[in-house]
């Protein structure tokens, strides 16, 4: 049982229960960005591997050159934030699914929220030293 | 963390044969799932030969032969035997159904029949459905409407608008698709589950009713709605052939559209 209010109360009735502490009147925002990240992650996936396809074997320098142009630093920082916002909503997800107690789900979630920002930042600002 | 294997009191063992009578030629083997809160033993499966020349076509057939002239003591719900009470919905083949729409024939091998999945077990096939009974009446499932209905006739609805409550009002509850659902399995305290989104978009779609947006309100929650990943097991095991998974989807459309 995930919640307190659904589980350690045998005798309250399952109306009550069922109902526990109401609708979070929230969830659609989460769902709906899942959605258009994935979709907007499409193109800009697409983009990154052809443009790394075409870059394996070119010198350091010339990498580097790619990853300051204008237009390739403003995809790749749109596609590292897109990234780590999808990768942690789905992470959130599963462990919504999967974690019963409520400390673990919690603690989870913010770690993972924690850990995609932290490495959002620091992959953006790898570009942003080279392109700037 | 989700519970992946069966508690030491709930491994299921091998049970009791009850052989064919002799003679018999057209023999199909039926292996059921026993349990008995009263015996204090663990489940078992009882296998059940029968002989299908002697036995109607369904299902359901097998099942009451086998309570009238092999074993009274098996225990399972049934009614109308023919697909429209809900009540023999269980698991057959591996697939949740109504026992009473499946015919024998179909299932190659051995015949196994368990309760739906995923529930508290009464007895036998008997599932305890007051989780999903409560889900149903916290959903209201009535029309809400403010303004009076006229006083000498019906209120009144277009041919376009009863259209879109065809292929919702034919669910009958047997909870199939509900309990064919991995997120109804492990999150179904909070996770309204198919059967139960089904009937609540049923009202939403309902032109008569003027509580629309109350009723969306109630849904929108992360475990009640959103526990629903589009698995589809409820539109693949819905024996009246009824889509879940698009009611749930138009439910999650609307939620979207009203923030726009």
């Amino acid at each position: 049982m995930a919640n307190d209010h659904a589980a350690n109360t045998m005798l309250r009735s399952p109306l009550g229960r069922v109902r526990g502490l109401g609708s979070a009147k929230g969830g659609t925002h989460h769902w709906w960005l899942q959605r258009l990240t994935s979709i907007a992650l499409l193109p800009l996936t697409i983009w990154f591997a052809f443009s790394a396809a075409l870059l394996a074997g070119a010198s350091y320098e010339d990498t580097v050159a790619w990853i300051g142009r204008p237009w390739n630093a403003v995809l790749l920082l749109a596609t590292i934030a897109l990234v780590f916002h999808h990768i942690a909503s789905g992470i959130q997800v599963i462990v919504e699914d999967y974690a019963n107690q409520e400390w673990t789900k919690m603690s989870s979630i913010l770690a993972v929220k924690a850990i995609c920002a932290l490495l959002a930042i620091a992959s953006a600002l790898a570009v942003l030293r080279i392109a700037v | 963390m989700a519970t992946f294997t069966l508690p030491r009191n709930s491994t299921i063992q091998q049970g009791k044969t009850y052989k064919a009578e002799a003679g018999a030629k057209n023999v199909k083997a039926f292996k059921i799932y026993r349990w008995d809160p009263d015996s204090g033993e663990n489940p078992r499966t009882d296998t059940y030969e029968i002989d299908l020349d002697k036995c109607g076509p369904m299902v359901l057939d097998a099942l009451i032969k086998i309570k009238n002239e092999v074993d009274s003591t098996l225990t399972f719900r049934r009614s109308c035997r023919e697909g429209i009470c809900g009540s023999c919905a269980m698991n057959i083949d591996g697939l949740n159904t109504l026992a009473c729409l499946k015919p024998i024939e179909d299932v190659q091998g051995d015949v196994r029949i368990y309760p739906l999945p995923h529930m508290p077990v009464v007895k036998d096939l008997v599932p305890d459905l007051s989780q999903v009974y409560a889900q149903y009446r916290s959903i209201e499932p009535w029309l809400k409407a403010d303004t009076p209905a006229p006083p000498d006739e019906e209120r009144r609805q277009s041919k376009e608008e009863r259209a879109k409550l065809d292929g919702l009002w034919e669910c009958i509850l047997c909870f199939c698709c509900s309990t064919a659902c991995p997120s109804y399995w492990w999150n179904g305290d909070r996770y309204l589950g198919p059967a139960v989104l089904l009937q609540a978009y049923r009202w939403i779609a309902d032109s008569r009713d003027e509580h629309t947006g109350e009723r969306l309100d109630n849904l929108e929650d992360p475990f009640r709605l959103y526990r629903c990943h589009t698995i589809m097991n409820c539109t693949r095991t819905c024996p009246k052939g009824l889509n879940p998974a698009a009611a749930i989807g138009k439910i999650k459309q609307m939620l979207v559209e009203r923030q726009s």
